[in-house]
């Protein structure tokens, strides 16, 4: 495998006495698409946020070829590791530029001052918050919503990008746009990490996939071969979904 | 009660006002960015007047002090972890704003004809001994409880309050102090006549305002602030740190509260302990915009101004209680207004 910009080993994060994770090894290359699936309550979530640090964890997490000791959020996105939450989190009472100008923070306070350009690419890829640049985040729809938190840590110029369910509650069209996007982005160079329970989407886009289970890794594999594991048609892709199939290609 | 009465009562109330709004968005800013409700406020407020009329008889005054000694326990606290984690150029930073700026005024103040010097560059002087001690009182005070409730926030706030009402004891004495006013013109406007002082209040208020709008509507660092009020997680995945926003409200907090004092300091009478009575007005002014609007907070200001000006003619005895009862009614009328606060998603 080409070098890896993130490498977890033997993760573990637990909430109080309930352990939601246990021993995770992952590792996304530089220029790839990981993808991890697996249904409700598997940890998906607590990964992505034990690996940026906005949960304790213990094990060892390497990004970019340095060890974080103790992963912390600012540091980490300073350094090109950037989330985009499953809830969004977007400003809901500030404009959708604003919002945008706000992704680019860490940039500017590290000296960068290339947020103006960076803005235009964002909105080369989304037109539509464009159009909508001096609305109220809290206004939009869903899909744009999506679109602005995805816009929104583009700004940060990331070396690997975190998604968080980016499909969640969209309409298949929209779906289909969102994923897209991420095959784009991959063209442009950014390494993406993606948490999916659209598992026929995201097996689609990726390069490498993880199973996750109860915290646990139950399968991995390259994204090509676990589109045809029996398990895995079974349990995450079902029979009969054809239409889906049409939607996300 | 004759028109010119009530002219000159309003001007009084507007003047006062004016100042009340200041603290108010003050307030509503601390609490909407870190969830500090920010008594000791007022004691800003007293500082700066009592900082300035000290400068003003000749003499450095004993904040300095103050700021001196929290700055060698901030350095000390940030730049021990800087050291140790090897960031000299965090480090440096640390020193020089923590230690070595405190010293080099402190040098400034023994060396300088305090008493001979312009106005202007007095009120400079005083700015610059107290606002640095906001966020080094964050750093100290707040930001290692960051994270606990607005109950256990407030209470760290009273702590702080009694704290620094005992220090201006200390520093000031007992006795009342009173500075000259910044304009001795007037200006007569058919029955009222327009002090200059009046006017220089209620026009630096105003400018106040509209730079703290601009700050928060164009700057990134404002918008950063607006943020993290909005939504603290979101704000932290784009690597403003709560801390840093923490510092930047209350040095701005800070700066309004000492601007507060040295504006106000001609007009009443200043003792080390009536900061609170003015920032409790800031206050129940920031409680009618509900701890969140600006616009109602500076308007709620306003009324707390003209309602003292005109409850100290008619029942001077009850000025304060009138104005503290005010806050009954603007609970119990937000309280049948409000609706269940939702959470978003």
């Amino acid at each position: 495998m080409t070098q890896a910009v993130l490498a977890i080993r033997q993760l573990s994060a637990a909430y109080g006495k309930v352990e939601a994770l246990s021993n995770i090894n992952l590792s996304v290359g530089e220029g790839q698409i990981v993808t991890v699936i697996g249904p409700n309550g598997a940890g998906k979530t607590t990964l992505l946020s034990a690996a940026i640090g906005l949960l304790p964890s213990k094990g060892n997490i390497e990004f970019d070829g340095v060890l974080e000791a103790q992963p912390e959020v600012e540091h980490l996105v300073g350094r090109g590791l950037i989330l985009v939450p499953e809830k969004r989190e977007l400003f809901s009472e500030m404009s959708v530029e604003d919002n945008l100008i706000l992704g680019a923070f860490q940039r500017h306070r590290a000296g960068h001052r290339d947020a103006a350009a960076t803005l235009q690419q964002v909105y080369d890829l989304f037109p539509r918050l464009k159009e909508r640049r001096h609305q109220h985040a809290g206004t939009l729809s869903g899909g744009e919503r999506q679109m602005l938190a995805v816009g929104r840590a583009l700004m940060a110029k990331p070396r690997l990008l975190m998604l968080d369910e980016p499909s969640l509650g969209l309409a298949p069209l929209i779906v289909r746009e969102i994923f897209r996007i991420i095959a784009e982005l991959r063209q442009r160079g950014v390494s993406i990490l993606l948490v999916e329970q659209n598992a026929r989407a995201a097996l689609q886009v990726a390069d490498y996939a993880y199973v996750l289970e109860n915290g646990r890794t139950a399968m991995e594999g390259p994204a090509s071969q676990l589109r045809d594991d029996p398990r895995v048609i079974e349990t995450y892709l079902g029979l009969g979904g054809k239409h889906q199939d049409l939607l996300s290609t | 009660m004759d028109l010119q009465i009530a002219l000159i009562l309003g001007q009084d109330g507007i003047t006062n006002g004016a100042i009340y709004a200041l603290l108010a968005l003050a307030l509503v800013l601390v609490f909407a960015v870190t969830r500090v409700i920010f008594i000791p406020q007022g004691e800003f407020v007293a500082y700066g007047a009592l900082t300035m009329a000290t400068l003003q008889t000749g003499a450095a005054p004993a904040t300095i002090w103050l700021l001196v000694v929290l700055g060698v326990m901030v350095a000390l606290l940030d730049g021990i972890r800087a050291a140790r984690s090897k960031r000299n150029d965090r480090l440096i930073n640390i020193l020089l704003w923590n230690l070595a700026y405190p010293l080099l005024l402190l040098a400034i103040l023994f060396l300088l004809p305090l008493a001979k010097l312009p106005l202007l560059i007095q009120m400079l002087l005083t700015l610059g001994i107290i606002v640095p001690m906001g966020p080094m009182l964050y750093r100290l005070v707040y930001q290692p409880l960051a994270d606990a409730s607005v109950l256990i926030l407030l209470i760290l706030s009273v702590a702080l309050h009694l704290s620094l009402v005992g220090l201006g004891l200390l520093f000031f004495g007992a006795e009342g102090q009173r500075t000259p006013a910044f304009s001795e013109a007037s200006f007569d406007l058919g029955a009222l006549t327009v002090s200059g002082q009046t006017l220089v209040v209620v026009f630096t208020s105003l400018a106040c305002i509209t730079a703290l709008y601009f700050f928060f509507e164009r700057t990134l660092y404002g918008k950063a602030l607006r943020a993290t009020a909005i939504n603290r997680v979101g704000a932290r995945l784009m690597g403003i740190r709560p801390a840093l926003a923490g510092k930047i409200t209350f040095f701005v907090a800070t700066l309004i509260g000492a601007f507060s004092g040295v504006l106000i300091a001609p007009i009443t009478t200043i003792y080390y302990d009536t900061g609170f009575l003015i920032g409790l007005k800031g206050f129940v002014a920031a409680i009618i915009g509900g701890l969140a609007s600006y616009p109602l907070a500076a308007l709620g200001a306003l009324l707390v101004g003209l309602l003292e000006a005109f409850s100290s003619f008619w029942a001077s005895e009850y000025k304060e209680v009138i104005v503290f009862t005010l806050i009954i009614p603007v609970l119990l009328w937000r309280s049948l207004k409000s609706t269940q606060v939702e959470d978003e998603e």
